[in-house]
């Protein structure tokens, strides 16, 4: 494991300051460009780039495919519950308004939160979609992850024309 | 100025997707297609679409680039020769592009201040978002607020993307063999 030396340590220092960008590009959306969507993407990237370059084993030791699969759903529910709210509280659906008692902090919250959900849900169907892609043929028969070498080194050790 | 740098920003992304379309290798193609991508992802920043653009750079350049490299890993990298007559083909690449430029013309000019989508709900928008909504990025008020019901049909399409790829590819715990 040790190829790649240059590109495991600029990784390293890289991926802080990626996901840094992401919770700025998340929380920001609202003065700057950017939002759920993109921190979510910028998220992932990070996410996958760990696992390009350390091997889908260690990514999936730093985040957990069940924490995946538990914020896919939680993020859509987390935005469907807003405007649930908002209904009880007495407006229209994802009338963000009656969120609070100042319509424009109502405003505020409700944009606050369903990004946040957008984010969650976004992050975690690029990540899982690329564990999905990427751990093909790595999998015991219960679905557990093998251990193998990271995607990187397998494109380049492969010869062209032998799958 | 500006005008040169779109010149040469289009033109360089013509030359790489002709050079896609050229390349037999596999994993130049992908490589070139995420290089098309981050250009495209510059395109859209003189554009002032800075939002499309962040999401282009990391989605198209980033993550859909390793998503067909992990596709690669698992099939050959040399495009098959096809041994099929080309007429067809590239009459319905003529026929469908002349379309989309005959589609075109009916466009209103770029930066048309009188363009439809102009007059419709998006002076409201301008006007009275910052007194409405509160948020100085009016893009953010209009995806998430004005326009929230879209937002959340673009999640639930994410999410039934995510449980598509999780229903046919699968990760975790498989059940089907019975040993549950």
């Amino acid at each position: 494991m040790t190829h790649h030396f240059i590109l495991r340590v600029i990784t390293k220092l890289l991926i802080p300051l990626i996901l840094l960008f992401a919770l700025y590009v998340q929380f920001h959306g609202d003065f700057g460009p950017g939002g759920g969507f993109q921190a979510g993407v910028i998220i992932a990237a990070a996410l996958v780039l760990y696992a390009l370059v350390f091997g889908l084993n260690t990514a999936s030791a730093v985040i957990k495919e069940w924490v995946l699969l538990v914020l896919i759903p939680l993020g859509v529910l987390i935005y469907a519950g807003v405007g649930v709210a908002s209904l009880l509280l007495g407006g229209n659906y994802l009338d963000y308004n009656v969120l609070a008692h100042d319509p424009v902090h109502g405003q505020h919250l409700g944009i606050l939160l369903v990004e946040l959900g957008v984010g969650m849900t976004v992050a975690a169907v690029l990540t899982t979609i690329f564990f999905a892609f990427a751990g093909r043929g790595h999998r015991d028969a219960n679905g557990n992850l093998l251990p193998h070498s990271a995607l990187s080194d397998e494109i380049r050790n492969r010869k062209d024309g032998q799958p | 100025m500006s005008t040169l740098i779109d010149i040469l920003l289009l033109s360089l992304m013509g030359i790489t997707a002709l050079a896609a379309v050229r390349m037999k290798s596999l994993f130049g193609a992908v490589m070139l297609t995420g290089i098309f991508s981050l250009l495209s992802a510059l395109w859209f920043l003189i554009l002032d679409a800075v939002d499309v653009s962040f999401t282009e750079a990391a989605v198209g350049a980033g993550i859909s680039t390793v998503l067909m490299l992990g596709t690669l890993s698992l099939t050959k990298s040399e495009e098959k020769t096809s041994n099929h007559s080309q007429i067809i083909p590239l009459f319905v690449v003529f026929v469908t592009g002349g379309v989309l430029i005959y589609g075109t013309l009916d466009m209103p000019d770029f930066a048309d201040p009188l363009a439809p989508i102009h007059t419709h709900v998006a002076p409201h928008y301008i006007e009275k978002s910052g007194a409405e909504i509160g948020v100085p990025n009016i893009v953010t008020s209009v995806l998430a607020s004005y326009r929230g019901f879209d937002t959340l049909g673009e999640v639930t399409v994410i999410f039934t993307a995510g449980v598509g790829v999780l229903l046919l590819l699968g990760i975790g715990r498989r059940r089907e063999d019975g040993d549950e």
